[in-house]
């Protein structure tokens, strides 16, 4: 028996969360401590698989996994080309890179967080098939799998999104998601039928050799923007993220954020893979730039009306979507032109960067949020104060979240932000400075909730002393750690990270 | 008139008519079950679509017993259709379930009810 770990990595990294998903109940019937352990262990034996499918990408390249063995000839002479495809390359690892860690930090998190809920077997569970469901579907390759794994992740976010059943808009919020995203699924599959009623084939590497450009292609290319924005929260398709956010519980909420940005990746994928110049790049571009000016202003003019934490975060968490949007715009309208050199990678690189920061300081911020509500049981800021004398730890990992978020330097989310701003201010002076205007409206948002919640008088009616429990402080910390690590080498993380993810997009 | 041709349509056109019932479905109803009856049939539009794209006039079922040749249909489509059917069955059973969840807490299945995540 001689199995090429490193070759099967992809199919693994899917394999052991589904093979956990299902094990835990199993052995909850037996021992709760064993269930915990479980859980863990299925995640830290993903991150295995996961570092090890990056350094092989890293290191050595991309490459096709086919399920049932063979290899893939764009000719389509091999019967292979209809088998099911993982693709690990630059993008697909840097997604997966970005899911396990906001994943592990999470779980970590939920031990305490989660401890006083029943049915925690189904929690897990759950969580297992979220991030399955994710990882699905930033490494397959071809059209119906993903809609496959986006339907595997949606279901599974929203049962976790309604997870506290007792409170009634928790179950009011996953009906919404639900709803938004099952229909969503049934356009993307009228879309792939589209693509395979003309071309045969539900491959992106076949696909994208054989598209034209011709009407139904761009019908089916509209409906997958509009669904894929939808996934990712970008406006105007974005009112089910406040609600499922604010209402999910807050370890849920911070791997959510990366589910929503796998449809981020997607679009990415779809927009520079399957079309690329086949289409009027410019136009396409443009779209996914106002899209992203739209997210960017109307997210952080919502958040500053809004009185409850959670709904707050999850606002800016759609103006911080316009970011990547904006960035990786710019890259598609220059696509293909000697602009793209100039300014036109940077912008991208600066998008894609973005991502994986943003997953990790509003992470963070969501679950400092959850911590505070597991402390005091408020969720209105204007009730809330004084928690500075006691969470001390939750204010340290707050403030390292919102001055990342707000970009102020040297934290990560200044990094991503200054490459936005100096490449799109080449392409679009006016642009840059509507990023620049809505960062200091976050950073003003941010100082609002930093006071309301931290400042104030020591009030010992609303809660006992002391910071939350140590596993919940052990999560934030690790994704506090890791904000810290990419502010502190940004230029590593974009040469090694950031770079091969731009490159297998298909820019060069 | 070449009635193949409108003939040869028809699935296309149902799957059209069914899509735009459902869509209206859940555009137009207040009632919360009545839209996921909307999403229903919005799915089997769908799952119409996939079949109908897989149809090769005169071709051989994608069945091994059947078949009298090596050429066959590529079955592509209906596999995806049937995993679309298993997929359509558990996203309604869990709609479902949280309707059921919705009625207990809110004593109601109008939507105009059901709208307190904003306060």
């Amino acid at each position: 028996m001689n199995i090429d770990i490193v070759q099967h990595s992809p199919a693994l990294i899917l394999a052991v969360p589904l093979l956990f998903a299902f094990l835990t109940p199993l052995v909850d019937r037996i021992s709760e401590k064993g269930r915990d352990a479980l859980f863990f262990l299925g995640l830290i034996i993903m991150a295995f698989f996961v570092a090890i499918m990056a350094y092989e990408v890293y290191t050595v390249g991309e490459w096709s996994y086919v399920f049932g063995g063979g290899t893939v000839t764009p000719t389509g002479a091999d019967s292979s080309f209809f088998r099911i495809l993982f693709v690990a390359d630059g993008v697909s690892a840097m997604a997966s890179i970005t899911l396990t860690i906001s994943a592990i930090g999470a779980a970590i998190y939920s031990y305490t967080f989660m401890k006083d809920e029943t049915g925690l077997n189904k929690f897990n569970t759950l969580f297992f098939l979220m991030v399955a469901g994710v990882n699905g579907m930033v490494l397959t390759g071809d059209l119906f799998n993903l809609f496959v794994w986006f339907e595997v992740a949606s279901v599974s976010s929203a049962a976790l999104i309604a997870f506290k059943t007792y409170e009634g808009k928790a179950v009011e919020a996953a009906l919404k998601y639900m709803i938004i995203s099952v229909i969503g699924g049934l356009f993307f599959l009228l879309s792939i039928g589209f693509l395979y009623g003309q071309y045969g084939v539900l491959n992106y590497q076949l696909l994208a050799e054989n598209i034209t450009g011709t009407n139904l292609d761009k019908i089916a290319l509209t409906i997958l923007v509009v669904v894929l924005a939808l996934k990712a929260g970008a406006v105007p398709l974005h009112f089910i993220i406040p609600d499922a956010y604010s209402m999910a519980p807050g370890s849920v909420t911070a791997v959510l954020v990366v589910a929503s940005q796998a449809g981020l990746w997607v679009l990415f994928r779809v927009v520079f893979t399957l079309y690329g110049v086949a289409v009027n790049t410019l136009t396409i571009g443009w779209i996914v730039i106002v899209l992203g000016i739209l997210s960017m202003f109307i997210g952080v003019t919502m958040a500053l009306v809004q009185k409850t934490v959670k709904r707050l975060m999850a606002y800016h968490a759609i103006s911080q979507t316009g970011y990547m949007l904006l960035g990786v715009g710019v890259g598609l309208a220059v696509l293909g032109k000697p602009e793209m050199g100039l300014y036109g990678r940077t912008a991208m690189e600066g998008g894609v960067f973005h991502i994986i920061n943003h997953a990790m300081y509003k992470g963070l911020l969501f679950l400092t949020a959850g911590a505070i509500i597991f402390k005091t049981g408020i969720r209105k800021l204007d009730d809330l104060g004084g928690l500075g004398h006691s969470m001390k730890w939750t204010m340290g990992f707050f403030i390292i979240g919102a001055l990342a978020i707000a970009g102020i330097p040297p934290f990560n989310g200044f990094a991503s932000k200054l490459m936005i701003y100096k490449s799109v201010y080449r392409f679009n002076p006016l642009l840059s400075i509507i990023a620049m205007v809505v960062s200091i409206l976050t950073l003003a948002s941010f100082v609002k909730v930093f006071h309301s919640i931290f400042m104030g008088p020591k009030d010992e009616d609303i809660y006992d002393t002391g910071d939350v429990p140590k596993p919940m402080l052990a999560g934030m910390t690790i994704l506090a750690a890791f904000v810290i690590l990419f502010s502190l080498f940004p230029g590593a993380v974009v040469s090694n990270i950031v770079e091969p993810a731009v490159e297998a997009l298909g820019v060069i | 008139m070449n009635w193949e041709a409108i003939l040869m349509t028809m699935p296309y056109m149902t799957v059209v008519i069914l899509f735009m019932i459902g869509l209206f479905t859940v555009l137009f109803k207040k009632n919360l079950i009545k839209i996921i009856m909307g999403i229903a049939i919005m799915q089997n539009a769908a799952n119409l679509f996939l079949v109908s794209l897989a149809y090769r006039r005169g071709e051989h079922a994608p069945v091994f017993t059947s078949a009298e040749s090596t050429e066959m249909v590529m079955p592509t489509a209906h596999a995806l259709t049937l995993t679309s059917i298993v997929i359509g069955l558990a996203t309604t059973a869990l709609l479902l379930s949280f309707v059921i969840m919705i009625k207990k807490h809110y004593g109601s299945i109008n939507t105009d009810d059901v709208r307190r995540c904003k306060e």
